[in-house]
């Protein structure tokens, strides 16, 4: 079970590789974000400082977002999800491997690349540690969270739009305290606010882990009838 | 409980499955809750308006609360219905659950909006902003988005049976976030004020504000459920139309 876990995993990154909609896409996504943002606001280097963990952050969940109907909905137009469905491997972990293999494709490769684009958007090297930190708590509860918006809307046409208003809701909280564990590091809050939002980042982190791929697999049984 | 007793139960839940009894029960019960909801809203909005005190610090404002609190009461519970009737329906198979959760949801987003503008326009005259982002104002936000992607859910998938099993699920996930609502106040210490009537150690509301919103808050609860039970023999005449509907389609085809 566990082979046939990692083998989906592994399937998903070479897909991804091979059909060029892998990591290479995700950071050139943010380059782009990160390019119009102060085009938007203004080249103001100390606005940009400001804003940085915020605007990373909101390219992490966009990027989230955008490739949301690519998790079931190929699998499910070539009818490799049926024959996922009827394996021996459970439709949860199918859905678990299904999100690792988003988060290693869209999540990581920002955690990644966010120390240049801060740098680029001026943000102090200081903070970097923290809002790396924070990412990596938070990217994969944006992929685990995903699913569930995945599953309800595979095989509806246009259902990227719909999956990306009905995981918004879910995705703000990880938003709030992700961007919080940074900005308390960056601006020397209280101490405690920057650990005391990581630990929350975590939580729901750990509780999308858990709830994300039962509620996905239960939104593909009743969408696969 | 005994054994004996929750299988009775199960089975009074079990009658109420029948659509048609369900049509029978409400045809009586609607003329009722009509004259009930309408009077409690008339006799409450009397004393709202009219019959309590204005406030010692907020002046007139503070009447625009015997609207807003009972919106907001009814935006939770209208989703914590919508969560409930969800839940028993994927558990129970029961067949109006469904109905229910999907009629309950446009009446709880329309409740949660007329919290949002009651909100703004209570929030302009004593924090001088029309909004801010504090913790109770963005939690019920999102809880008008869930509303709104729960009702896009329904509409998006054509086949009824896979949306209620679809919405079902999405509407037990989104239920985390009611929750949050009500203690938000409590867990971030933030502009919005803290509860004030269902406390542990009683209200701490003068009790010649208390009554009228009382009275407003049960008026908003009766139509809430006078509105629910219209919807719902409007979606089960709707079913039946879908029956017939496809019933002829079918026929015609043979023909």
């Amino acid at each position: 079970m566990t082979r046939a876990f990692f083998a989906l995993i592994g399937r998903d990154l070479r897909l991804a590789a091979r059909i060029g909609g892998g990591g290479g896409m995700a950071v050139f996504f943010f380059l782009v974000v990160v390019a119009v943002v102060p085009l938007g606001v203004g080249p103001d280097l100390n606005l940009l400082a400001r804003i940085a963990p915020g605007m990373l952050w909101v390219a992490l969940l966009l990027s989230s977002l955008l490739t949301l109907d690519r998790l079931f909905q190929a699998d499910y137009e070539d009818g490799s999800l049926d024959l996922l469905a009827m394996g021996r491997l459970p439709l949860e972990l199918v859905a678990a491997a299904k999100a690792t293999g988003h988060f290693l494709t869209t999540g990581l490769p920002l955690v990644v690349a966010a120390p240049l684009l801060g740098l680029m958007l001026n943000l102090e090297v200081s903070a970097f540690p923290a809002l790396m930190l924070a990412m990596l708590a938070g990217a994969p509860a944006l992929s685990f969270l995903g699913i569930i918006g995945a599953g309800l809307t595979v095989g509806i046409r246009r259902g990227g739009l719909l999956a990306s208003l009905l995981v918004l809701p879910f995705y703000i909280p990880v938003l709030i305290f992700g961007v919080a564990a940074a900005r308390a590091a960056l601006f020397g809050f209280p101490d405690g606010v920057a650990g005391q939002s990581l630990t929350l980042l975590c939580a729901v982190a750990l509780a999308s882990l858990v709830l994300g791929p039962v509620a996905a697999a239960a939104a593909l049984r009743a969408n696969l009838r | 409980m005994s054994p004996m007793t929750s299988l009775s139960a199960s089975q009074r839940l079990q009658a109420f499955a029948n659509p048609a009894r369900f049509m029978a029960l409400s045809a009586r019960l609607l003329a009722p809750l009509w004259v009930v909801s309408l009077g409690l809203l008339c006799i409450g909005l009397y004393y709202a308006l009219v019959a309590s005190p204005p406030d010692y610090q907020q002046g007139e404002t503070v009447r625009i609360m015997y609207v807003h609190v009972p919106s907001a009461w009814l935006a939770m519970f209208g989703y914590s219905l919508m969560a409930a009737a969800s839940a028993v329906a994927l558990i129970f198979r029961h067949p109006l659950a469904d109905l229910c959760a999907k009629s309950a949801a446009p009446i709880g987003a329309a409740f949660t909006f007329l919290a949002l503008v009651t909100g703004a326009l209570w929030g302009k005259p004593m924090w001088g902003a029309w909004w801010v982002w504090d913790a109770r104002l963005t939690s019920v936000l999102i809880l008008f988005f869930l509303y709104l992607g729960y009702m896009a859910l329904w509409a998006a998938i054509e086949e009824p049976a896979r949306a209620a099993r679809a919405a079902a699920v999405l509407a037990l996930v989104g239920a985390i976030n009611v929750p949050i609502i009500r203690y938000s106040v409590v867990w971030w210490n933030t502009l919005h004020q803290p509860a004030s009537v269902f406390r542990m150690d009683g209200p701490t509301i003068a009790p010649e504000m208390l009554l009228p919103l009382a009275l407003m808050a049960l008026g908003f609860t009766f139509f809430f459920v006078t509105l629910l039970l219209v919807r719902m023999r409007a979606e089960i005449l709707r079913h039946r139309v879908r029956t017939l509907r496809l019933a002829r389609a079918a026929a015609g085809a043979e023909d």
